[in-house]
């Protein structure tokens, strides 16, 4: 099931012209920094925005094409939209909302296939509720749980977390997490934290002022280093993919990937797990020469594949260990007093890293 | 009830309450449809619509009175073909006073549900159409329970302002005992008679008993439904 996505819109002083596509069920991100145009993208998705010109598909059907005169009403689209403000019913209770989809839906998920969705994102206790007496959280997992029950073809998920506070994303997070593995639909899921789209996303499509600037898996994306000037305040960093190698004696975890191997604190599961390490640009520090007494556990030899030093603040650093992608964000000093240039062999000292588990497994 | 009123006073009475209930109930699918068109859309002339749909408001309700009379007269024009060829007569009946009320008290009703329906959060009607609802079901379903707070303030102050209309109904419909004479008639025809103060007061008191009940069941549901959003 795949879904083409062609959008051109003039608005007064910003003018929408995106092309893209979400190739495989999995969470593709829509990153870019607010008034970038992505809710306007999921808008017109949805259909409840008409572009003046345009062409959507989704999984084989084509549900708009302003040229060919087709728009499928939203009603129709068979999109379920998770938007930031959940927008529960205020009048019905968390059962009747959850089931507002599945009763209009084409094609009805089984007694069953609730109780699993309910299940999944813990609403058991909370069915008989009105959505005035559900927390943040909890708002957004009702309406999450309505979405997914409409059986729809595609999930958009609008900055679901942003109206949360750090407490609540983090309770909510994993429930996305369980929903991406389980649920093998195109997700398309529009943020501005590049946390979030380093966790959750496969894909990436970045955008600018209406244009799509970059798009592919978040492994080169995260670590290209256009991608510092376009995040904005979002703390740049890369994603890697990584299997458990051995649990040691001492408490650590052993995990390799593609170009070497890292030691984190202990990790749940058998060797041979695939996990997803998150390691923030900042977080990387470099030295010319091996260091030998150091209190960090992990010391990777790299290669400088680019330099970025046009900020006057900071000096992004793209790393090359094995074919694995790093970024290290240092001070200009720094740069100009290592003399830091494309080729040079490096030693990246990784102080901290973040280890999720990775999209399907579980 | 006949313990305390004379038999005359409870059919002043009865028959207020139900020009009133007839003409409510008739009004309050037009004041929705009129309600919607102001809080949902757009339209050249939309000022206008809003203007005449509360003139009743600030015209003297006899001009009201006679001008219904001068349309519904069953001599000519409109009511003549109304009496000729369905037999239905507004003049010197009920249903003219019932008539003369509901456009009286139109704008109360279209106001208190406008009201209630802006309030409504238009992200939820977008929520309900990507969840598979076409425009008669969100109606049915979101906008409609939505507003029904909007929608019982309004019969209740309607019905309410109704009770007390005088000058419409007595000069399209005339004072006609069991017929046409409401409430604020029967006073009016009291204070005519001589030593008919009595009578008068004991229907006055009669009025305001009634206002004070609505004015509290309109209070009461206004308290829920901000208890409930």
């Amino acid at each position: 099931m795949s879904v083409e996505v062609f959008l051109r819109h003039d608005f007064p002083g910003f003018a929408l012209d995106v092309s893209f596509a979400l190739p495989k069920p999995g969470v593709t991100a829509l990153f870019g920094v607010s008034g970038s145009g992505k809710t306007t993208i999921v808008n017109a998705i949805a259909g409840t925005f008409r572009p003046r010109e345009g062409r959507i598909v989704i999984g084989g059907r084509t549900v708009l094409d302003m040229r060919a005169g087709v728009f499928v009403p939203a009603s129709a689209r068979r999109a379920g939209y998770v938007f930031q403000d959940a927008r529960l019913f205020p009048h019905m209770s968390v059962a009747d909302n959850i089931r507002f989809g599945w009763r209009r839906a084409p094609e009805k998920a089984s007694e069953a296939e609730i109780a699993r969705i309910v299940d999944l994102l813990g609403l058991e206790h909370l069915l008989a509720r009105r959505p005035r007496a559900l927390s943040g959280g909890e708002k957004g997992r009702v309406a999450l749980a309505r979405a997914l029950l409409s059986s729809p073809q595609i999930l958009l998920l609008d900055e679901p977390l942003a109206a949360l506070d750090a407490q609540r994303r983090a309770e909510v997070l994993p429930y996305l997490e369980r929903l991406r593995d389980e649920a093998g639909l195109p997700m398309l899921y529009v943020s501005h934290s590049l946390e979030e789209v380093a966790r959750l996303a496969d894909d990436i499509v970045v955008v600018r002022d209406g244009r799509v600037v970059r798009q592919g898996s978040v492994f080169d994306v995260l670590t290209g280093l256009e991608l510092g000037s376009l995040a904005g305040s979002s703390p740049m960093g890369a994603v890697i993919a990584a299997k458990i190698a051995a649990h040691r004696d001492d408490g650590l975890t052993e995990l390799s990937f593609d170009g070497g191997r890292l030691l984190v604190p202990w990790q749940e599961g058998a060797a041979g797990k695939a996990l997803r390490v998150r390691v923030r640009a900042e977080e990387i520090m470099l030295a010319l020469e091996e260091p030998r007494a150091i209190s960090a556990n992990n010391v990777l030899p790299a290669q400088i594949v680019a330099v970025d030093a046009a900020d006057p603040k900071h000096a992004d650093i793209q790393l090359a260990c094995g074919n694995t992608r790093f970024v290290a964000r240092i001070t200009p000093a720094s740069c100009a007093r290592l003399g830091l240039t494309a080729g040079k062999p490096v030693f990246a000292i990784v102080k901290s890293v973040t280890v999720d588990a990775a999209p399907g497994s579980g | 009830m006949d313990a305390f009123l004379t038999p005359d006073e409870s059919e002043a009475l009865l028959l207020s309450l139900r020009i009133s209930f007839v003409a409510v109930l008739g009004a309050l699918p037009f004041a929705f449809c009129a309600a919607l068109l102001l809080a949902r859309t757009r339209f050249f002339g939309k000022t206008l619509v809003d203007g005449l749909i509360h003139v009743p408001l600030v015209l003297p309700p006899v001009a009201i009175g006679f001008l219904l009379l001068i349309v519904f007269g069953t001599r000519h024009g409109l009511g003549a073909w109304l009496f000729q060829t369905f037999g239905i007569r507004f003049v010197f009946s009920w249903t003219g006073a019932a008539l003369a009320s509901a456009i009286i008290t139109f704008p109360f009703q279209v106001r208190a549900i406008r009201l209630s329906l802006e309030s409504i959060d238009a992200g939820l009607n977008a929520a309900a159409e990507t969840l598979g609802a076409r425009w008669w079901d969100r109606l049915l379903n979101i906008t409609l329970p939505l507003a029904l707070p909007g929608i019982a303030a309004g019969i209740i102050t309607a019905f309410a302002a109704s009770l007390g209309e005088f000058g419409a109904i007595i000069t399209f419909v005339s004072n006609i005992p069991g017929e046409t004479r409401t409430l604020p008639l029967a006073i009016y025809t009291a204070l005519q008679a001589p030593g008919g103060e009595t009578e008068a007061a004991r229907l006055s008191i009669m009025s305001i008993v009634l206002a004070l009940i609505f004015m509290t069941l309109a209070e009461i549901v206004q308290r829920r439904a901000r208890e409930r959003g």
